[in-house]
Formats: C-alpha cells, structure tokens, sequence
C-alpha cells in the first residue's frame, strides 16, 4: 500500500474508496437538485428595496438576515428550502406584511454587507429600465422635511389591479371599519399617530363612501390615484413612481387582494 | 528533520499521515522511544491503577458553554434586540464591526464576481480572528451542527457497542475535493450552491429566525452519522472545515503534545474528531519530543480532558519562549 497515496488496493480501502465516491455524488445531487426549485421559480418573490437583479441578487446574498433584523415592520423573510439556491435570502410577502418604508432611510440597504442590496447599482450590474423611476420617490412622511425624497432609484415591482371585478371601489362600493380581517398583524405606520411607531394596520378603522384605501395608504407621493369610471364607480390607477412596495395590497380590504405587486416588474414604457 | 507544517497541510487535504523515519526524528525523540521500549514494566504499572484516574470535562464544558453562548448571543440579539451580534454566522455584525464567514464570502465572491469593501472587512477581520484563535476551533467552539453532531455521536457509539451500526469511513481527500467542486459550482452557475447544503447556515438562521424545512436536512445528516458514518458531514464533508483548517495552519494556538510522558495509549485518538492529526502520538512516530498538532484538529480539548498523563495540552506556540 502507497502510504500517503488517495488511492490504495487493500479491499477495505477499495471499498471505502467506492463509498466515497458514492458520497461525493450524492452530495453533488443533493446540492444539484436546489436547481429544480431555482429555475422554475414557481413563488417569484419580491425583493426588498434596492435588490440587485435575480441572478446578481442570489449570488450576492451572503444569507445572514442582517436585513431582517432591522426592519421595523418585519417585512423581510428568509427563504426556505424550497426556494433552492435561494434558501436563506430575504423576500417580503406584501399581503402579509408589506415595506411601508417606515424606516425612511431604508435600513435593509445600510444592513447588507455584500451589497445584494445597495443604494448604488455597480456599473456593470445595471437594472433594467423599466425598474428605474423617473425621480427620486417623494415619501409622504417625510413631505415636510427639507429632504423629502429616499434613496432609492429602482422599484421592487410594480402594483396592478389584477382582479378589478373585486375591487371595491369599481363596484361603487365603501368601506367600514378595519382594512383586513380580524387577527390580521400586518403593520404600518401612520403619521396621524406617530411618525416613529408603526402600529398594526387593523388599529386605524377607515370609513369611506368609496374604498380608496390603496390611494390612502401608499406611501409614495403621486404613485396611485382614485379616477372617475362614471357617476357612481371608481377606480385606482397606479402611476409611475409607484415603488412596488407592496402597501396597497396589503391595505386592500378584498379577499384574495384586488390589487397585487408584479414582483420584479417594471414600469411599462412605451 | 520531518517538515511538521507540510505534513499537516498533507493531512488537512486528506492524505494518510506519513510515519517519520528514524532518520527524520530528532536524537531526543529516539533517545525517548528507546527508553519506552525498555520500560515495560512501569508502563504496565501504570496501565493497571489508570482506572482510578478521573476523566475530567473542563475543556468540553467550557467550549459547550462558549458555543452555546455564542449562538445565543445571535439569537437574543434579535430576539430582544440588544443588538451585540446581529445577523447570522454567515455574516454579521458585533457592536457594529462587520464578520463575516470566510466560506461563505469564498462562495459569495466566486458567485457574485464582485467583492465589496464590507466583505472585505468582515472577512479580513474573521481571518485575523481565528488565525488567532486557531482556525478549525470555529468548528467546535462556534459551529451549533458540531454541537448537535457531538451529541447524536454519542448515540452512534452506544449502538456501535451493541453492534446494532457499524462506522463507515469516507476518504478523507473528499472534503478537499467537495471544497474544490463547490467553488467551482459557485463560479460558473453564479449561484451560492453549498449554502443550501450548509448545516451550519441553515441551523443558524433557524435558531435565530426561526425554524423550516432546511431542518430537515440536517436531521437526515445526523442519522446519517448515527445510522452508518461516525461524524461523517465534519470528518469527510463539509467545505467550511477545510477553510478554517487552512487558516488554522498558522495559528499560534494549538494543542501541544510531549512524548516523555505520554504512555501511547491512544484514548486520545478514540474521543478525536480527526484522529490523524494525532497519529504522531502514537509510540514510536513523534519525530520530536514537543510537537504542535496539526491544522485540522479543531481545538475541541476533548484530548486534553482525556490524556491521563497530561502530555496533551492547550498551548500558544512561542508564548512559553517569550516568557
């Protein structure tokens, strides 16, 4: 026997030479077979802000949850195993809990150490043009501050009334009392109550003649509007800054939601 | 003089520990070797009153507590937003200073092709800390699958015993091989692929963030150990043994073994994780009367609390010099 050597001829170490390399393609299978759940993508998530494209983004995360810690409204999520070479890496389910930016300053961007998420796109991982906005977003929170606008220059998706047969609002419809259904816990902030303190989102009752609290609750300035259908029915139009933030899908009182976030969708462009 | 630092590279990467000839060993080392086979009779002596010797756990209880503190600095650090250690230990931050898991950033880079400046700090910052603290002690001091391992690895002897499993061993050179394989995974699919096989990401994010599926995974890489291969995912496997392991090649703090009181009795080698990197110990194979353990011992102590004869021990090379 080469003493030293990675291969040998006694039986027991043939043996266990074959058993290695059984090992090894097991390993390689299993590490393999994360591909199936990456490429068919089945939850396409959303992002938080500032999330390089897909592909650089799933490279990049380094999978700590930096990010997650420092969200005010819990926002962000791990993903799980069933998310393949995404496991570890955070998205936000915007029904659940969407980023209401109460954080103004975008506290996930300043956690990420690799820079999955960052303020400033490396040149050669540009975003494509429908993510970027056309102005740095107004948030309404911060309307009265000398600087009002955040720092962010591409949206995380894009919001869409995908069921307008159920909005409320089309159907020349109100609302009364809280947006969601009793025991929702998703919260936001509201600046009537306190610019610091997101509260849970079933705590503010609304009571409108015609539900417009996709309108009400977006905290981006110029994002969504209330237009005219006719005399009696309405509906949001959502414009160009919107962020993809998720707000508004949280906030709408149908079940499922009217309106819902194009993960990772951009803004149309002609 | 037999090369101690290439032949604890050679072992780190998975060859088979090479015997010293005698020419290699130092004139005080075969001195001791000469006189050991002359001394029969007191080492049977002394085999015969060494039940009486009490097994201590200091090292053992003292890691345990460290690396339980530890994963429950992160934790509560959430939890109770004390903010000390936050994130995970692929990456974090302690008081603010970036940290980051030098596997991961490895897989990171290779995938991302891009290295930001906090990635390096974190790294350079984790490299200088355990090429302090003595590389693979990351594995046992702070990794919580060492720990869950330890444990159902004692589950594997007590039915090895019974002859209810038996252990199978892999080659060593597989982890070298898998280290190799999944950088080169990360760099061409652009994926961080070892992270979703990664026990340690994945316990870690549980216990912080809570539990999931990946859990799963690491359930069915225990009974693998139990069931078939002692030890088999930190023995044979994981990636994230050799990184430390390479930066553990240079540390300063290791365990120390002196041949002239050792009896070569080898219950060292039974507790081990990595029992080449004690073949040195066995009687006749020190090239020297002192030597330094290898880069792939992980520092666990578990060693030290069982050598009756106290001839393993904590060390930090140079420091008895300069003293």
């Amino acid at each position: 026997m080469a003493k030293g050597s990675f291969t040998s001829h006694k039986p027991s170490e043939r043996r266990r030479f074959i058993r290695s390399g059984f090992a090894l393609a097991a390993l390689l299978l299993a590490s393999g077979s994360a591909w199936l759940p990456t490429a068919a993508a089945s939850a396409r998530r959303l992002r938080p802000p500032g999330a390089l494209e897909e592909q650089d983004y799933l490279a990049a995360c380094i999978k700590c949850g930096q990010c997650v810690q420092v969200c005010p409204v819990s926002a962000l999520k791990l993903a799980d195993l069933g998310d393949g070479f995404g496991i570890g890496a955070p998205y936000i389910d915007a029904r659940a809990q969407a980023c209401d930016f109460s954080c103004d300053a975008v506290q996930c961007i300043l956690a990420c150490p690799t820079g999955a998420l960052t303020y400033h796109k490396p040149a050669d991982l540009p975003t494509r043009q429908a993510m970027q906005v056309a102005a740095a977003p107004v948030l309404l929170a911060k309307k009265q501050d000398p600087e009002p606008t955040l720092n962010l220059k591409e949206r995380m998706g894009i919001a869409r009334l995908t069921t307008p047969d159920r909005c409320l609002a089309r159907l020349g419809k109100g609302h009364r009392g809280p947006a969601r259904e009793a025991g929702f816990s998703g919260q936001m902030r509201f600046m009537s109550v306190d610019r610091w303190k997101p509260i849970p989102l079933n705590d503010q009752p609304f009571e409108v003649e015609i539900c417009d609290l996709c309108v009400r609750t977006c905290p981006i300035e110029g994002a969504i509007r209330m237009v005219a259908l006719d005399a009696q029915r309405w509906t949001p139009e959502v414009l160009e800054p919107c962020l993809g933030c998720g707000v508004c899908e949280m906030a709408c009182p149908t079940e499922p939601a009217s309106i819902t976030i194009l993960p990772r969708e951009g803004w149309p462009h002609a | 003089m037999h090369n101690r630092f290439s032949e604890s590279w050679r072992q780190l990467l998975g060859l088979a520990p090479r015997k010293p000839a005698p020419a290699q060993q130092s004139v005080e080392a075969q001195t001791l070797h000469r006189m050991k086979q002359e001394d029969g009779e007191r080492i049977e002596a002394f085999k015969a009153h060494r039940a009486e010797i009490v097994r201590s756990n200091k090292w053992r209880n003292r890691r345990w507590v460290v690396l339980i503190a530890t994963n429950l600095l992160f934790v509560l650090s959430f939890w109770l937003d004390i903010q000390i250690l936050e994130g995970s230990l692929t990456a974090s931050r302690f008081l603010g200073f970036h940290m980051i898991d030098l596997n991961a950033a490895l897989q990171v880079a290779l995938a991302h092709k891009h290295i930001p400046i906090n990635l390096i700090i974190g790294t350079v910052t984790i490299f200088l800390f355990w090429a302090l603290l003595g590389g693979r002690a990351f594995c046992s001091w702070v990794c919580p699958y060492h720990l869950l391992a330890e444990w159902t690895e004692k589950l594997h002897q007590a039915l090895a015993q019974r002859k209810l499993v038996t252990d199978h061993t892999f080659h060593r050179g597989l982890r070298s091989v898998l280290w190799l394989l999944f950088a080169v995974l990360a760099l061409v699919t652009g994926y961080t692929v070892f992270e979703t096989l990664s026990p340690t990401g994945i316990l870690s994010r549980a216990l912080i963030y809570g539990p999931g599926l990946g859990l799963t995974w690491v359930l069915l890489l225990l009974l693998f150990e139990v069931a078939y291969s002692r030890r088999a995912w930190c023995r044979y496997f994981c990636p994230i043994g050799l990184t430390y392991g390479a930066v553990g090649s240079v540390t300063p703090l290791q365990i120390g073994y002196r041949l002239d009181a050792c009896f070569h009795e080898g219950d060292c080698r039974k507790v081990c994780l990595v029992p080449h990197v004690l073949d040195c110990v066995i009687k006749g194979r020190a090239s020297a009367t002192h030597i330094n353990i290898g880069a792939d011992c992980t520092r666990c102590g578990l060693c030290v609390d069982t050598c009756p004869t106290g001839s393993l021990r904590f060390e930090v090379r140079g420091l008895e010099k300069m003293l």
